[in-house]
């Protein structure tokens, strides 16, 4: 039985933003597959009442003073943009309040 | 926009501006109005391989804020990764808090028609907010253009249980909060400026349900930036729903936008379950750890929040519940009464200050503690008012005076003459004399019209340039029109 | 041959301090070096600005203002490690053109100590892979067999010091990816503890697992570039506070007393080169013959542990990765009709096979209704892997093991099983996701290729591990051994 669908695959690269040919989507599907059944193997671990790790160092995260900084000047801030309309980036109209 | 049948059953998730000079996670300052992009840096960018590192202050005032509504601060509390993509968005991700946020529960208190009610809280966050879009010369209709300079400012997310049950709740709610936030100084939470924002969650149920945890499909209004929208939204919203639910119809789960020009709400994107945020704890950022001890010391620094302050002014002080409601709308200005009222005579400083005083204010926008009025000059003009020293009229060109350039009353009514006229010889003679340039008046004061006097004594405050003590020229007056 | 290749950073020094040669010559020759041997190890060369950089460390010197030891060595940086001004690519299409407007904290820390940066190294796409051939701009060659991959994701570093191009470079270790290509090309590579080296500016794959580390010739070189980038950092959060030692001042040749554990599961026949495991068996009779005693540990998760490493890295990825979005910066598709074409093209088009499936992957594991069963089971998993090796560390001081399975594959081999290249980080993954160090040190040639020891310590146990690994060069040749020249 398989673990992934192509159909969920299709969701994830949506959710990624990612377009998917028609062969690439199904080449992905059998791959994805595969390295699930392989990373299935964790099911067999006990681990009632493990804590999850998510980080590798149990510290609490260090805290800033609030003093501001000028950041980057904006011609710095401005220079890698792949298209900039003065001094803002420009994109493809977003629809308010929609995802895009 | 009756929705005769149905409760209305309203959460609120509320986005305030935290009070920080800089971002959440980086040191760009927060500031309003500037230049799109003038305030970013590789951090608020998300330019590959920058990294979070979180406000101490921002911390801190969300702390303060859960304790302020006696909520639970949590001592260990986890930053986590929302992911969606949006261009105001530039790490793809939002950090916000999900599982374990910051504050759990608390409640704000709130009045309706008099009768006060305790609104309980599902939580508080904290999380940054996002970029927005911009409107310049070079903008064609097709497109948009990001300004970033707000990512990245600190918010708490402010989330009620659904209990709130009309428009009037729902901004009572919000003005209980804006004052708590403010007392607490977490935020100025002006809704002009963005500096609070709401999301209406709502519902309906037929009545008789009440106090059921049923609930209909609600909705959600996104992005309310202002009292009246809150307001707006929640009828049109309200009435929506009925009209769907009465056609037997169903409602479905839904984002919408309330467009204050029709006072309508239109459907923005029906919630689907794919609307999958997968959240995790941000790898970059550790656990947020509090210890107790910092949190009972930030419990110790709270001031007396508005609620409670209004109740001791009305009990204490004397004061109408209205008055004690207006004094107490910010902390400054409680402040400002009380230091005045210890040094004189309540009432009337209480009078003084929310007639002419917040007048005044009203027409410079500003705020009592931007001006150079001192609490003890409010108290002695009121003294010198109340004691027939200075006429009200007077009192008020001194107040203007001391809001401008302070100093002292007495001197000021002194060096400008304002000292209010009591002389019964002069009194009497300008009340002679306007009884003879009016001699009709006499005449309908015979017929009955007792309304004349306040005519008659305008009249002689003229001739007097306002100086006058006006019980003696009342007094006067009679005299002479009875006998 | 035209070039020869340079010596190691304290041969270097000895010969500027001694007048020589220049930092400007070095530079010349470690420029030339890597033109002429065109292994592909350098994505990019920035000869002008080294060369000014290089002019001003021999005037410094000249004016008794040495910096530091390294004032004036030409190094290579991996190409996700951000310079302030240079072009920061990962090796991707999606970052074609950006050009860092900062330095991260390694890079700056490496120009206030006088290195001069000679370039961007080669690598696996955003760090995804174990050879090097995932670069969207062609593989790298093993400088032993150009028709070998050099390992990865840090090939080109890797490639760059075997190679005589320069004496130390940097590259970043999620899951292996400088200690494996270091053995793969027979050179000395370290994995600090996780937060030892500030994250701040390298772009991140797997932020709870990224380490930026050095690759050198001997662990000495290899010590004195992790003083000098390591260390607390105000613009990372998981930088750990603690002072950084200095390693070179441990390194004293003395293992005696040393208790080395050799994990049980990583010394089994199966999936490994015999050839290989042989030399690393003969590494560690040579520290037991120095005075190291040794003891056989248990890590009874180590099977689990690829699979727990590729939810864990694949789910933080798919999150770090949707910043390329072609907004800001970098390669915007030409060509779209709306937004969600514009995100949809840019990212198709920019990322490559490998990095769009782990996008996929990451993804999926953190989607709603596949959370539990993936990614907070693996973040259980990674519980039990931590407890495992601080369960080892308990009865000895540092663990010995085999870096890799394999010496050094053919390019291609493998590109076409995902799977089977995943495996090559068997040995590698477990101290990463522990957040330990580890080393690989060069122990032996099988079928006339390196093959490395790998050195495992607790979090924070650099000294004794860089002491270890330093100690067995000492009594060893097998660093010093050079590629055959090719032609």
């Amino acid at each position: 039985m398989s673990r992934i669908t192509r159909v969920e695959v299709e969701r994830m690269a949506g959710l990624a933003r990612l377009s998917l040919a028609d062969e690439e989507a199904e080449r992905l599907t059998g791959e994805l597959d595969t390295i699930l059944d392989y990373v299935d193997a964790l099911a067999r671990v006990d681990t009632v009442g493990v804590e999850p790790t998510a980080h590798p160092m149990p510290l609490a995260t260090p805290l800033r003073q609030d003093r501001a900084e000028p950041g980057l000047a904006p011609d710095a801030a401005l220079r890698n943009a792949p298209d900039a309309a003065g001094t803002t980036f420009r994109v493809p109209k977003v629809i308010e309040g929609g995802e895009a | 926009m009756s929705a005769t049948g149905y409760e209305t059953v309203i959460g609120l998730e509320v986005h305030v501006h935290l009070k920080t000079e800089s971002k959440l996670f980086c040191r760009c300052p927060v500031r309003y109005g500037e230049e799109p992009n003038h305030q970013v840096c590789p951090v608020c960018l998300a330019l590959p391989g920058a990294l979070p590192v979180v406000n101490a202050h921002a911390v801190e005032l969300a702390v303060r804020m859960g304790l302020a509504v006696g909520g639970t601060v949590n001592p260990r509390s986890v930053f986590a990764r929302k992911n969606y993509f949006y261009p105001d968005l530039p790490k793809g991700y939002q950090i916000s808090q999900f599982e374990d946020p910051l504050v759990t529960g608390g409640e704000v208190e709130i009045e309706v028609d008099g009768g006060a009610r305790r609104v309980r809280l599902t939580r508080i966050h904290m999380e940054e907010d996002a970029g927005k879009s911009v409107h310049g010369d070079w903008e064609r209709g097709n497109e948009s253009h990001m300004d970033l300079n707000r990512a990245g400012t600190p918010l708490i997310e402010v989330v009620s249980e659904p209990e709130l049950r009309s428009a009037a709740e729902a901004t009572a709610f919000l003005r209980a909060l804006r004052g708590i936030l403010r007392y607490v100084g977490a935020s100025d939470a002006d809704m002009e400026k963005g500096q609070m924002r709401c999301d209406v969650n709502l519902s309906l149920r037929p009545s008789g349900r009440e106090g059921s945890d049923a609930y209909g499909t609600r909705t959600e209004t996104k992005n309310l930036n202002s009292f009246r929208s809150v307001e707006g939204a929640v009828r049109a919203e309200t009435a929506r729903q009925a009209e769907v639910l009465d056609d037997g119809g169903e409602v479905v789960q839904a984002t919408m936008l309330f467009d204050p020009g029709t006072g309508r709400t239109h459907l923005m994107r029906v919630k689907e379950n794919s609307d999958d945020y997968r959240y995790f704890p941000d790898p970059d950022l550790i656990p947020l750890q509090i210890e107790p001890v910092r949190i009972e010391e930030a419990r110790g620094t709270l001031p007396e929040l508005p609620e409670r302050k209004r109740r001791r002014f009305q009990e204490e002080h004397g004061l109408s519940e209205s008055d004690a409601r207006t004094l107490t709308e910010s902390l400054a200005l409680a402040d400002f009464f009380e230091a005045a009222a210890s040094r004189g005579p309540v009432r009337s400083v209480a009078n003084w200050l929310v007639r002419d005083v917040l007048a005044l204010l009203k027409g410079r926008k500003g705020e009592i503690e931007q001006t150079a009025l001192r609490p003890e000059a409010l108290a002695a003009l009121v003294a010198l008012v109340d004691a027939g020293r200075v006429t009200a009229s007077s009192a008020r060109e001194v107040l203007r005076e001391l809001l401008e350039r302070g100093g002292d009353p007495e001197v000021l009514v002194r060096e400008r003459g304002l000292e209010a006229v009591s002389d019964g010889g002069l009194l009497e003679a300008a009340a002679d004399e306007v009884l003879a340039a009016n001699p009709e008046m006499a005449e309908r004061y015979r017929g009955g019209d007792g309304k004349v006097v306040n005519f008659l004594m305008g009249q002689v405050m003229k001739r007097t340039q306002g100086k006058a003590d006006p019980g003696a020229v009342r007094e006067i007056l009679i005299r002479r029109l009875e006998g | 041959m035209a070039t020869t290749p340079l010596g190691t950073v304290s041969e270097l020094r000895s010969a500027l301090d001694a007048g020589e040669t220049t930092s400007v010559a070095l530079l010349e020759q470690s420029l030339a070096r890597a033109v002429e041997l065109d292994l592909h190890a350098m994505l990019q060369l920035r000869a002008d600005a080294a060369r000014a950089e290089a002019r001003a460390a021999d005037e410094r010197r000249a004016a008794g203002d040495v910096r530091s030891p390294l004032d004036g060595i030409p190094i290579a940086l991996k190409d996700n490690i951000s310079q302030d001004g240079e072009p920061c690519g990962c090796a991707s299409r999606i970052l074609e053109g950006y050009v860092s407007p900062y330095d991260a904290t390694a890079s700056a820390r490496l120009r206030e100590a006088g290195a001069v940066v000679i370039g961007r190294t080669n690598m696996d796409e955003f760090a995804m892979g174990s050879s090097t051939e995932h670069s969207a701009y062609g593989p790298t060659r093993n400088p032993w067999d150009r028709e070998r991959a050099p390992g990865g994701s840090s090939g080109g570093s890797a490639a760059a010091v075997a190679a005589g191009i320069v004496p130390l470079a940097f590259g970043s270790d999620t899951g292996g990816s400088i200690r494996q290509p270091a053995a793969l090309c027979g050179v000395v590579g370290v994995k600090p503890s996780y937060g030892r080296v500030s994250r701040y500016g390298l772009v991140a794959f797997a932020s709870s697992l990224d380490q930026i580390g050095p690759l050198a010739r001997t662990s000495a070189d290899a010590a004195l570039g992790l003083e000098v980038v390591a260390g607390p950092d105000p613009r990372d959060s998981t930088a750990l506070p603690d002072p950084v030692p200095r390693y070179r001042d441990g390194l004293d040749g003395d293992v005696s007393g040393l208790v080395i554990g050799l994990p049980r599961e990583y010394f089994v026949e199966e999936g490994v080169d015999p050839g290989a495991l042989a030399c690393v068996r003969a590494a560690v009779a040579e520290l037991e013959a120095a005075g190291a005693k040794t003891r056989e540990v248990s890590l009874p998760h180590t099977q689990f542990a690829i699979a727990t490493y590729y939810l864990v890295a694949n789910a933080e990825a798919s999150s770090n990765l949707s910043r390329f979005d072609g907004v800001r910066y970098g390669r915007r598709a030409p060509e779209f009709a709306d937004l969600s074409e514009l995100y949809r093209r840019t990212r198709s088009e920019g990322f490559g096979a490998e990095v769009k499936r782990r996008i996929l992957l990451g993804t999926y594991v953190l989607s709603a209704g596949y959370y539990d069963a993936y990614y907070r089971k693996a973040q259980q998993v990674r519980t039990l892997i931590r407890r495992d090796l601080e369960s080892a560390f308990s009865g000895c001081d540092l663990l010995a093991t085999p870096t890799a399975p394999d010496p050094a594959f053919r390019i291609g081999e493998r590109s076409g099983d995902p799977l089977r290249m995943y495996l090559s980080d068997v040995y590698t993954v477990s101290a990463s996701l522990a957040g330990a160090a580890g080393v690989s040190t060069p122990c032996g040639f099988a079928g006339g290729l390196p093959v490395g020891l790998q050195l495992l310590a607790p979090p924070l146990g650099e000294a004794v591990m860089l002491r270890a690994a330093d100690a067995y060069e000492r009594r060893t040749e097998w660093h010093a051994r050079r590629p055959p020249e090719v032609s």
